[in-house]
């Protein structure tokens, strides 16, 4: 039973990756603006085409 | 049937083409400005902004500003973020950006114009960020640039972009992910504990617990480090605040905690210390949440131009706002600002001192007279000379005033009044508690019972019951137009028992149609009138003229004009006989007087003009609908030529004061406050200032939010206006919900108490507790203020 500790290990330290992943995106401004990606990516090429 | 809605609006901004139009492609536009924009999107064959959506163009409202300033580098270098030898990086405020085309168009820059790298919009802070190559392309040109296709940046100094980015969020973000993280763990952690372990297992429950331990000690030292300093800031001032008993519940747990784990080999309360301080730190998230990108703290620099224009013997040259001197002399094109008290030197000046005073028709002044800062000149260019530094000027003065801007309002919010109370009750309980086991020989008990009631009793349900209910009023407010600075202005709202309205922009819309024709009228015949009453000072002669607009009315021979008062005025014009005046005057057999100005030429009725009154849609309404429970005062700059109107408007009851400047409308409030009223100030000049800054609630009323409007607790849209009522409905609600959810933590609180004070807290019984109630009352305040918000009808939004 000891592998729980080695267990717990493993989620804590995986826990901690994720919490590292979001402080990054935190600080790199991913959170600034949540609105304006949602549109742009439903801009087709439409208007591209033409050039 | 598309050719006809074509041939009615413009294809690109949408409004109705009337008269003139121009024609490009088999597209109709209604100005030459709009056309232009098409041009240049047509040839860059970016045709796809007019496909995201119908008519996604704005009309230019003004002539473009001038940007020879932006050539000047030290101005420059304060509006850019980066800038290296290759790139310079720029963000702008662009009000225009209203719709995906927006986007779209602006995201796409680099087909218009080669140098520019990349641009990426905010649409909810309206802010575009343009890199750009600076060898190929000024700052002056890629403002310019923006410009001609519509979307003209608004620069001024106190940048609205920079002050954006002053506050900023991310520290609390960051506290609440950390403290998310190790509540998540330390709950894992727990359950093995609560669901009981076998006697064999015990080795882990003591490792479990010092993991727990590790969890707690960066929630304590690092998420609830503002608790504690609140608290403790609060304790210097000899008050109680809501975070004192908090910072003391946060405390106690994590020693018992720490106690329990390294002697008495107990699990502690980690999960719960975890999730306390998470709840209370989304509560603070929620609370200082900002659903709009509106500044309440703008002062007279963010309405006056980055740069003026000077004049010396070299020839004209843009200087910064901050380098004019007295004697300078500086030339002021139509529809700019006058930046200092300034003489009148060359030129026609007809100054619209709107901003000042109100006021919208445009001053005269002639050669010599100073005139003060704040006015926009409209007509042709003038050259002034400064009298007075900008700092010295009347307006400035008038902001810079120190008596104006009062101490912090005294305010306590319900829950800082109730922690008055609470705190003192709450360790008078638990030193009872202690005391009462001490006494019966129980010392071990007595410290358990002591922080038991400290840990149950605190009043995370209370912390959060204010901040979920007054940010979702904040944000029905918000679609509702109305948009408040905080949420402590709401609940100040729900108090104010007296207020005080301003005249002119306030409850009277600067936009209303004033006047509106019945009858048939030939324009060359409209124009003759328009020429006879050019002639009167009749305010309704001038309200004529006004509306008429652009009617080319000069070179009429006007004869044996007359002008008769109370009656109306007759004159010859190319041999018609005309007759502008009331009914009798001019024969017609309308009833209404007053209200109406009737037309005749050659003594037959043409028909009449309808006075429309300038006040805001539902006015009588309104007024009387906040007068329940209210006093209502007017006081306005203005002379008392409206008073007959508005008694019939107000209820009974209002004061009225007319002629005050605008120190004596601030000196009217603090003598109010001093009577004991909570007052609610409505203005939207700058001649309001002082007196918004003054009233327990300030609220600016404004037609574009965008726009200038004095600092204040609330902005309120003109549109908006006729839902005020509604409003302060609402506000007092919401804090009725907060009495009804502190009631129900209470209630939770005395429960837990009668465990608490027995002595025999186990963690699992604080586990269960704490969130449950947590969740109790973010439930309740959420579906509470819905309800009310239906009830008020403020969930419909038109």
């Amino acid at each position: 039973m000891s592998v729980i500790f080695f267990l717990i290990g493993c989620s804590v330290f995986i826990a901690l990756i994720f919490l590292a992943a979001f402080f990054w995106a935190n600080r790199t401004g991913q959170h600034d603006d949540t609105y304006t990606p949602s549109v742009r990516i439903l801009f087709d090429d439409e208007g591209d085409e033409e050039k | 049937m598309k050719e006809t809605i074509h041939a009615t609006t413009c294809y690109h901004c949408g409004d109705a083409v009337a008269g003139v139009h121009y024609e490009t492609d088999g597209h109709v536009f209604c100005c030459l400005g709009c056309q232009s924009v098409y041009r240049i999107l047509a040839g860059s064959r970016m045709h796809a902004y007019y496909r995201f959506n119908t008519h996604p163009g704005k009309k230019k409202s003004r002539a473009s500003s001038r940007y020879e300033y932006l050539d000047e580098e030290a101005l420059a270098d304060k509006l850019v973020d980066f800038r290296n030898g290759d790139i310079t990086i720029v963000t702008f405020y662009v009000p225009a950006i209203h719709c995906s085309s927006c986007i779209w168009l602006l995201e796409r820059l680099y087909r218009l114009n080669d140098a520019v790298v990349h641009s990426q919009t905010d649409f909810l802070k309206k802010q575009i960020t343009i890199t750009f190559k600076h060898n190929e392309l000024t700052l002056r040109e890629a403002v310019e640039l923006l410009a001609t296709i519509g979307y003209e940046p608004k620069i001024t100094l106190q940048d609205v972009v920079k002050e954006g980015r002053k506050f900023s969020q991310k520290g609390l973000i960051a506290k609440i992910a950390v403290a998310g993280f190790c509540f998540g763990n330390s709950m894992m952690l727990s359950f093995p504990e609560y669901f009981g372990m076998g006697s064999f297992e015990s080795s882990y429950s003591r490792f479990f617990g010092w993991m727990n331990l590790a969890f707690a000690l960066p929630v304590v030292l690092y998420c609830g480090r503002d608790h504690f300093r609140s608290a403790w800031q609060s304790l210097r001032r000899w008050e109680l605040n809501l975070d004192v008993p908090l910072a003391l519940g946060i405390m106690v747990l994590f020693f018992r905690t720490g106690w329990e784990v390294a002697l008495a080999g107990g699990p502690g309360f980690a999960d719960t210390l975890c999730g306390l301080v998470f709840f209370l730190l989304v509560g603070r998230w929620i609370q200082q949440r900002t659903f709009h990108h509106i500044s309440f703290e703008r002062d007279y620099r963010s309405y006056f131009p980055v740069a003026v224009t000077r004049l010396d013997e070299t020839g004209t040259k843009a200087i910064p706002l901050a380098d004019i001197q007295v004697g300078d002399c500086l030339l002021i094109r139509n529809g700019e600002i006058i930046p200092a008290d300034a003489m009148l030197m060359k030129g026609q000046a007809a100054i619209d001192f709107s901003f000042v005073t109100g006021e919208s028709e445009p001053v005269r002044k002639v050669l010599g007279e100073i005139i003060y800062a704040g006015g926009r000149q409209t007509g042709g260019a003038l050259e002034v000379e400064v009298v007075k530094a900008v700092s010295q000027s009347y307006l400035t003065r008038l902001w810079n005033n120190e008596s104006i801007k009062p101490a912090v309002k005294n305010f306590r919010s319900f829950s800082d009044r109730v922690s008055r109370y609470f705190t003192p009750a709450l360790v008078g309980v638990a030193a009872a508690a202690f005391l009462f086991w001490w006494v019966g020989g129980d010392l071990t008990r007595a410290w358990g019972a002591f922080t038991a009631v400290l840990i149950i009793a605190c009043p995370c349900a209370l912390a959060l019951s204010s901040p979920f209910t007054l940010s979702a009023a904040m944000s029905l407010f918000d679609k509702n137009r109305f948009y408040v600075k905080n949420t402590a202005a709401i609940e100040q709202m729900a108090r104010i028992d007296s207020l005080v309205f301003d005249k002119t922009g306030t409850i009277s819309s600067p936009s209303a149609a004033r006047m509106r024709w019945e009858g048939n009228l030939l324009p060359e015949e409209l124009a003759n009138v328009v020429a006879v009453c050019k002639n009167s000072y009749h305010p309704l002669s001038r309200e004529l003229v006004k509306w008429a607009g652009d009617i080319p009315s000069d070179g009429y021979a006007i004869t044996n004009y007359r002008e008769i008062p109370g009656e109306g005025l007759e004159a010859w014009v190319d041999g018609r006989r005309i007759r502008v005046g009331n009914a009798r005057f001019t024969g017609a057999s309308g009833k209404e007087r007053g209200t109406r100005v009737y037309l005749s030429l050659n003594d037959v009725v043409r028909g009449s003009f309808a006075v429309e009154q300038p006040w805001r849609g539902h006015l009588g309404n309104v007024l009387g609908k906040l007068a329940d429970g209210r006093q209502l005062h007017l006081i306005s700059g203005d002379n008392d030529r409206d008073e007959a109107q508005l008694r019939a408007l107000f209820p009974k009851r209002s004061v009225f004061r007319f002629h005050q400047l605008p120190d004596e409308k601030m000196e009217y409030i603090r003598v109010l406050q001093a009577e004991g009223h909570r007052v609610a100030m409505f203005g939207d000049g700058l001649n309001d200032a002082g007196a918004l800054r003054q009233a327990d609630l300030g609220i600016a009323v404004s037609d574009d939010i965008n726009n200038f409007s004095p600092g204040c607790d609330a902005i309120l849209d003109g549109r908006s206006f006729a839902k005020l009522p509604l409003f302060f409905r609402f506000a007092r609600h919401a804090v009725k919900v907060i009495h009804m959810s502190f009631g129900i933590s209470l209630t939770y609180n005395i429960i837990g108490l009668g465990f608490a004070v027995t002595g025999t807290l186990s963690p699992l019984f604080a586990a269960v507790l704490m969130p449950l109630s947590t969740v109790t009352i973010i439930s309740f305040t959420t579906v509470a203020t819905h309800l009310y918000a239906k009830r008020d009808q403020l969930t419909r939004t038109s």
